[in-house]
């Protein structure tokens, strides 16, 4: 029976690795993501993981790694964060769409400058658009979890696709949590060896990463485009398995006290966690206010997210990164454009703030909410707000 | 080295679809970029008199992508799904006989 035990959860990251039989990890360490690839480092020394460890000089060559490894049809980890995430960008789109599995942790982090160390989602903001699946979680054990599921999801031959786990950094990947570490045999059970069905083989020669002319990519792009749009449906079904076997449910889209909220909260990640108290504390304060935590990033739940919100008054979105000159916090001009052709949708209030790690408490949420029920009444002189600035 | 083994489709030559782009865009048949459209970016495109052509064969050695083969009357022609519009065989053609004419789609 796997047991709870306090872990750092990026040890336990490296741990839901290891459980799902990593064969090779490509790495550069990077704050915060380095407690995550040391520990592996140091599962494949002392031989509890039986991979191929690739120390590399950037992250570009980190993810070629993968690739690489990927190719030949190897379980492939990594993990990395902010600027790393960047450097690796343009290898990004190409483990996409040459639908390569892998699965990678980012600890999010802001992008310089200045530089800051510190927490928030314009890393994976500025990878959005690269093909991959990405799931946002909001503690340890979703972290856990997810590094098992996101195996199962991407190397599902319907999928074949890379998977980006987003976790906090520090107020996640440096917190001890209570964990429950699935037991090996039930992840075995759970995550079946992976199979390419394409390898780099000297017997079975293929030419991987050929030229695609005008005459051929937009085939291959919209090919890439259905594919992903596919892989929420199989998301869905691995989720749904892992619970029958693990017993913990996940979702698109968590509602927290959401029945008859005429005013919805949506954020993403770690913050989600302060963010239930808070609506705790506005609920006993008669307040109907609920919560959206949108787990699932791409590909984005647009049916989900029309139900959800279909009967609230006013949706506010928290964003942790901005769109420099454009719409904002980039999640809720999604948002708002998923909701566009509703007949029935709610206000929906754009806030940017937790940027460079800074904390949202609980008051802070609650004025959050305060503010955003106000503007949907009032209006307001800007496309969207920034929480906590001081003049 | 053992021969590839392809679960290879017949393909219409030009009429390739997104459902049939293999997976990653990965090639598993040797050669198959003869079903790959490289005449697409031509802006003009050579037009032979064969009234003028004394079938030297200079266009079909010249041509740098090897588009030009021999008509069933001996003369020398285009493929213009390969051609891409060089000139470089109208430049050539020692009789004057290729033009090369505006491509308008
Ligand atoms: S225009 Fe160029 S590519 Fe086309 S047939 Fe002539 S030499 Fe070949
Ligand atoms: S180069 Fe001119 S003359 Fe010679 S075969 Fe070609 S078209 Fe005819």
């Amino acid at each position: 029976m796997a047991k709870r035990e306090g872990l750092e959860v990026s040890v336990a990251v490296g741990d839901a690795a290891m459980l799902s039989d990593a064969d090779v990890v490509s790495a550069y360490p990077i704050t915060p993501q380095t407690h995550i690839v040391e520990h592996l480092a140091e599962l494949v020394a002392n031989g509890e993981l039986k991979a191929a460890y690739i120390p590399v000089e950037s992250e570009h060559s980190a993810m070629s790694a993968c690739i690489g490894a990927s190719a030949v049809g190897a379980r492939t980890f990594t993990a990395t964060a902010a600027q790393g995430l960047e450097l690796m960008h343009e290898v990004l789109y190409v483990a996409s769409a040459m639908r390569f599995p892998m699965v990678m942790t980012v600890a999010n982090r802001a992008l310089s400058a200045p530089i800051s160390i510190w927490g928030d989602h314009s890393d994976a903001m500025a990878v959005r658009d690269t093909g991959w699946i990405q799931i946002f979680v909001e503690n340890g054990q979703e972290a856990v979890d997810n590094v098992i599921c996101g195996f199962r999801i991407g190397e599902d031959k319907r999928v074949l696709l890379p998977v980006m786990i987003h976790l906090d950094g520090f107020a996640l990947t440096h917190v001890i949590e209570p964990i429950e570490l699935p037991d090996k045999k039930d992840v075995d059970q759970f995550l079946p060896p992976f199979k390419y069905p394409l390898p780099l083989d000297p017997e079975k020669p293929v030419t991987m990463g050929a030229l695609g002319s005008p005459f051929i990519y937009t085939e291959v792009k919209w090919g890439q485009e259905i594919n992903l749009e596919k892989a929420k449906s199989v998301t869905l079904e691995v989720w749904q398995e892992f619970d029958k076997l693990f017993g913990r449910k996940y979702s698109p889209i968590e509602q927290y006290r959401t029945e008859g909220a005429k005013t919805l909260l949506l954020t993403m990640g770690s913050y989600s966690e302060t963010a239930m108290v808070a609506v705790d504390k506005m609920r006993g304060d008669g307040k109907e206010v609920g919560l959206l935590k949108l787990r699932l990033w791409r590909p984005f739940p647009y049916e989900e997210l029309r139900e959800v919100v279909k009967d609230a008054d006013t949706l506010i979105v928290l964003d942790r990164a901005i769109s420099f000159g454009g719409p904002g916090g980039p999640v809720c001009s999604e948002i708002k454009a998923a909701l566009y052709e509703e007949k029935k949708r709610p206000r929906i209030i754009g806030f940017v703030g937790g940027l460079g790690g800074r904390d949202i408490s609980m008051a802070g949420f609650e004025e959050i909410v305060n503010r955003g029920i106000e503007i949907a009444r009032t209006g307001s002189e800007r496309e969207f707000e920034i929480y906590g600035v001081r003049e | 080295m053992a021969k590839a083994k392809t679960k290879a489709k017949p393909r219409t030559k030009g009429e390739l679809g997104w459902k049939e782009v293999e997976l990653g865009f990965f090639i598993t048949e040797p050669g198959n970029s003869v079903e790959v459209r490289t005449g697409d970016w031509k802006s003009r495109r050579p037009v032979v008199d064969f009234k003028k052509c004394n079938k030297c064969t200079l266009c079909y050695f010249f041509c740098p992508e090897g588009c030009i083969a021999k008509t069933k009357d001996g003369y020398f022609e285009a493929d213009l799904f390969y051609c891409k519009g060089c000139g470089i065989c109208a430049t050539e053609c020692p009789k004057e006989a290729i033009t090369m004419v505006e491509e308008e789609r």
